[in-house]
C-alpha cells in the first residue's frame, strides 16, 4: 500500500464505495496529500452529511462524524467553536450542501467560520440512483426530470459569494494538482473556505445527463467544459457559451465567527 | 434546606437558565420561539462571561445538530424551543440517539399542531418527545412543575445525558416557564455534577461504540487521539456501518440502556398514596391544581391521593402499577387530549379504572374541576 495511505486513510475502511470511474477518490487522495504536506492530521476532523460524496469523510485517520442529509455544518460549527484550533473538514455533494443543506450553507458562510467546505458537484443525486440536482443543467432528463428539467442549475461558488465566503475556489478531478492546492489553501484559509469539485458519476449524470459512462470520456468532457479564465478569453463569445470557469476564485481575508466568539469570551473574562 | 446558597425570585425559564449554568453546560444554539424565548436570551447573556458560547442559529434543525457536533467537542450543551421547533429538532435528537450524544433539549409546550397557540400551555408533546425521531430508540424526558423544578431538573436532565449518554428532554409548559416564584439555589459545591466516562483503555484499543458492562460506552472528545467513528447510520461497536445482528445489537442497546435502567432513572412524588381509593396521576403544571385538588379532598373527607410523574420516559411504569393495585380509580389530569392516560392505563394493566381529564383549550385545570371528578362528579 502507498505510504500517503497508510499515514493519512483509515485503511480498515478501503477499498472505496465508490463505482469505477467515479471521481471521489480523486478528493480523497487530493486531500490526504493535503493533510500530509500541512502536516496537520492530529488536529484535523472531518464531517459529511448523506450521499456518496458525503462518505469521503470516513477515509481518513482521524475524528470524523457523519450526520443526516444536510446538516454537517452545523454539527462541524460545533466543533470548530469547542476548539478553534481543530481543523474542519466538511465533505458534501450537491444536493447536500445546496438543496437540503442550503440554509445551512448561506448562514455558516455568512458567519464565515473558519471551515474547510468541499462540494462534490456530479450535477444529480447519485447515492438515490440518479434524481434531478439543483445543479443538473436546465433541460437535463433524470428519473425525476424525465421530460427535461425546467429550473435553470444553481452555481454553488455564486451563492458561496453572495452568502460571505471568503475563499472560493472551482476545479474538476480532471484537474488533480490545482484541486490538492485549492484544497491547502482552503485548508489554511482563516474563514468559510468552499471549494467545489465537479466529479464525474459514470453510473448516473454520465448516463442521463453526459450522455457516456465511460470515465476516459468524462475526464474529456471536464477538460473541454471546465477551463481556467485565460482558456476563456482565447475562445469567442459562441464558443464560451455552455462551458464553466474553474480556478481560485476569492480569498480575502474578513473577521472570522470562532474567533471573535473566543474574543469575546475573553474580553468578558478580562472586565470581571 | 441546606445552609448557604441564595433565595431568588424567578421565572421556571430563568431557573432553567441557572440550572444549566450549574450542571456545566457551556454552548447554547437556539432559535428564538415563545414561550421558551427567556432561556436563549438568559443564555445569550450569561454563557460568555461564564467562558460559554451562545449562537443564535438559522433554525431548529442546525440548532439541536450543532450540540452534537459541541457535545463531541467535550462541551455540555443545550437548545430550548417550543412545538414547532421541537417539531424540527426531531432530525437532530435521532442523531443524538444514534449517536448516544449527550445534550439537553427543553420543550417549553404550546398547544395545537403546527404553529399551534403561542401564549397558551398544553402538554400536548408528551408523545413526540418519546417518539419523535424515526427508527427505535429511547430517550429521557422530565417534566418540571414549578420554578425550583426547572432549576433541578435542568441539572437533572444534564447529569442523565452524561450517565446514560442520551439526549434528555426538559418538558416545560407555558405555566412554570412564566410563573415567577421563589427558587433556592444552593451553592455550587453542594450540586451534584456528572460527567460523561472516559475510556480506561489506550487510543489503540478503543472502539467509538463498544459498550461496557453497563451497556454504555466510555466517550472521549474529538482530536484527543482515539479516532472516532461517529455515524447517523445504524453502526457496529467501531462505529461502520452495520446490518442484521450487528445492526439489531445496537438498537437493543440503544433502547435497553434506557428502559431496564428505568429503576434508577424514574422519580415520582406520592402523597396520600397509601391508603387513596382514587390516585390523581399527573405531571407539569398541572400536577399544582392536583396537588390543592387532592389535599382539599383529604380535608372533605375522601380518600385521595396523588403520583407526581416527575420522569415521563422511560415511563415509570412501576411506580404506576404499584398505586393501581391498590386504587379503585386512577384520574389522570393533562393538558392534552390524554396522552400519558393510555400510558397509565398500560401500567395498571387493568387493575383499577382509569379516568382521563382532558384538556384542550389553552387553560390549565382549576383544582375544583379536579376536586369534582375525585368527588364522582367526573362523567
Ligand atoms: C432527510 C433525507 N432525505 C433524503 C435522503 C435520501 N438521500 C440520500 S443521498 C441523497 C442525495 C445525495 O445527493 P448529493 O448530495 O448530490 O450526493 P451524491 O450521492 O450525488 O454524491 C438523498 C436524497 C436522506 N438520506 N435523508
Ligand atoms: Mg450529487
Amino acid at each position: 500500500m502507498h505510504s500517503l495511505a497508510q499515514r493519512v486513510l483509515r485503511t480498515e475502511q478501503l477499498p472505496f464505495t465508490f463505482c469505477p470511474g467515479c471521481g471521489d477518490g480523486i478528493v480523497v487522495q487530493m486531500t490526504a496529500r493535503a493533510i500530509d504536506e500541512l502536516g496537520i492530521l492530529d488536529r484535523v476532523c472531518t464531517l459529511g452529511g448523506v450521499g456518496c460524496s458525503s462518505w469521503i469523510a470516513t477515509y481518513f485517520n482521524v475524528d470524523f462524524m457523519k450526520v443526516p442529509h444536510g446538516r454537517a455544518l452545523p454539527a462541524a460549527m460545533g466543533l470548530k467553536l469547542t476548539n478553534p484550533e481543530r481543523k474542519v473538514l466538511v465533505f458534501t455533494g450537491d444536493g447536500d450542501c445546496v438543496a437540503i443543506g442550503g440554509n445551512h450553507f448561506i448562514h455558516a458562510a455568512h458567519r464565515n467560520i473558519d471551515l474547510a467546505v468541499i462540494m462534490l458537484n456530479n450535477q444529480i443525486y447519485g447515492m438515490t440512483g440518479g434524481q434531478v440536482a439543483p445543479t443538473t443543467p436546465a433541460g437535463a432528463i433524470t428519473v425525476t426530470s424525465p421530460y427535461g428539467k425546467i429550473e435553470p442549475p444553481f452555481d454553488a461558488c455564486e451563492l458561496a459569494r453572495a452568502a460571505g465566503a471568503t475563499f472560493i475556489s472551482r476545479w474538476t478531478t480532471a484537474h488533480p494538482w490545482q484541486l490538492l492546492n485549492a484544497i491547502k489553501k482552503a485548508i489554511q484559509h482563516p474563514g468559510f473556505a468552499f471549494v467545489e469539485v465537479v466529479s464525474p458519476c459514470p453510473a448516473q449524470s454520465g448516463l442521463y445527463i453526459q450522455g457516456s459512462s465511460d470515465p476516459v470520456q468524462l475526464v474529456e468532457w471536464m477538460q473541454q467544459n471546465y477551463i481556467t479564465q485565460e482558456e476563456m478569453d482565447l475562445l469567442s463569445p459562441a464558443e464560451r457559451e455552455g462551458r464553466t470557469l474553474v480556478g481560485d476564485f476569492l480569498a480575502a481575508i474578513r473577521p472570522e465567527f470562532a474567533a471573535r466568539t473566543h474574543e469575546l469570551i475573553d474580553r468578558l473574562k478580562e472586565e470581571k | 434546606m441546606a445552609t448557604g446558597g441564595t433565595i431568588k425570585i424567578m421565572q421556571g425559564n430563568e431557573a432553567c437558565v441557572e440550572g444549566a449554568l450549574a450542571a456545566g453546560c457551556r454552548f447554547y444554539t437556539g432559535y428564538p420561539i415563545e414561550p421558551a424565548s427567556e432561556i436563549a436570551e438568559g443564555m445569550a447573556r450569561q454563557l460568555p462571561p461564564a467562558g460559554g458560547i451562545f449562537v443564535q442559529m438559522e433554525d431548529e434543525l442546525a440548532s439541536v445538530i450543532a450540540l452534537v457536533g459541541a457535545s463531541w467537542g467535550g462541551w455540555k450543551a443545550m437548545t430550548a424551543t417550543s412545538g414547532p421547533g421541537f417539531c424540527l429538532m426531531q432530525d437532530g435528537i435521532g442523531l443524538a440517539a444514534i449517536t448516544e450524544t449527550p445534550c439537553v433539549i427543553v420543550d417549553v409546550q404550546r398547544g395545537g399542531p403546527a404553529s399551534g397557540q403561542s401564549t397558551a400551555p398544553s402538554q400536548g408533546d408528551v408523545f413526540q418527545a418519546r417518539y419523535g425521531a424515526n427508527g427505535d430508540y429511547s430517550l429521557i424526558a422530565l417534566a418540571p412543575s414549578t420554578s425550583q423544578e426547572m432549576f433541578e431538573f435542568t441539572i437533572k436532565a444534564f447529569n442523565l445525558a452524561e450517565r446514560y449518554r442520551v439526549p434528555v428532554i426538559v418538558l416545560a409548559d407555558e405555566i412554570v416557564a412564566h410563573t415567577r416564584e421563589r427558587v433556592y439555589i444552593p451553592p455550587a459545591d453542594q450540586i451534584a455534577v456528572v460527567n460523561r466516562k472516559q475510556p480506561a483503555v489506550p487510543p489503540a484499543e478503543f472502539l467509538t461504540f463498544k459498550p461496557d458492562a453497563d451497556g454504555i460506552p466510555p466517550m472521549p472528545a474529538f482530536n484527543t487521539g482515539y479516532k472516532l467513528c461517529v455515524i447517523s447510520q445504524v453502526h457496529n461497536e467501531k462505529g461502520f456501518r452495520a446490518k442484521g445482528k450487528e445492526g439489531a445489537a445496537l438498537i437493543r442497546r440503544l433502547t435497553d440502556k434506557i428502559e431496564k435502567n428505568a429503576g434508577a432513572i424514574c422519580e415520582v412524588e406520592e402523597l396520600y398514596t397509601e391508603d387513596a381509593t382514587t390516585i390523581v396521576v399527573c405531571y407539569g403544571s398541572v400536577a399544582r391544581c392536583a396537588r390543592r385538588a387532592v389535599k382539599d379532598a383529604r380535608e372533605q373527607g375522601w380518600k385521595a391521593g396523588l403520583l407526581k410523574l416527575n420522569t415521563l420516559w422511560p415511563f415509570p411504569a412501576k411506580q404506576v402499577k404499584a398505586v393501581a393495585a391498590r386504587a379503585q380509580r386512577i384520574l389522570v389530569p393533562e393538558m392534552n387530549i390524554g396522552r400519558i392516560a393510555l400510558e397509565v392505563e398500560r401500567a395498571s394493566g387493568g387493575a383499577c379504572e382509569v379516568i382521563p381529564l382532558p384538556k384542550l383549550d389553552g387553560k390549565c385545570h382549576i383544582p375544583a374541576e379536579i376536586l369534582a371528578a375525585i368527588k364522582g362528579g367526573c362523567r
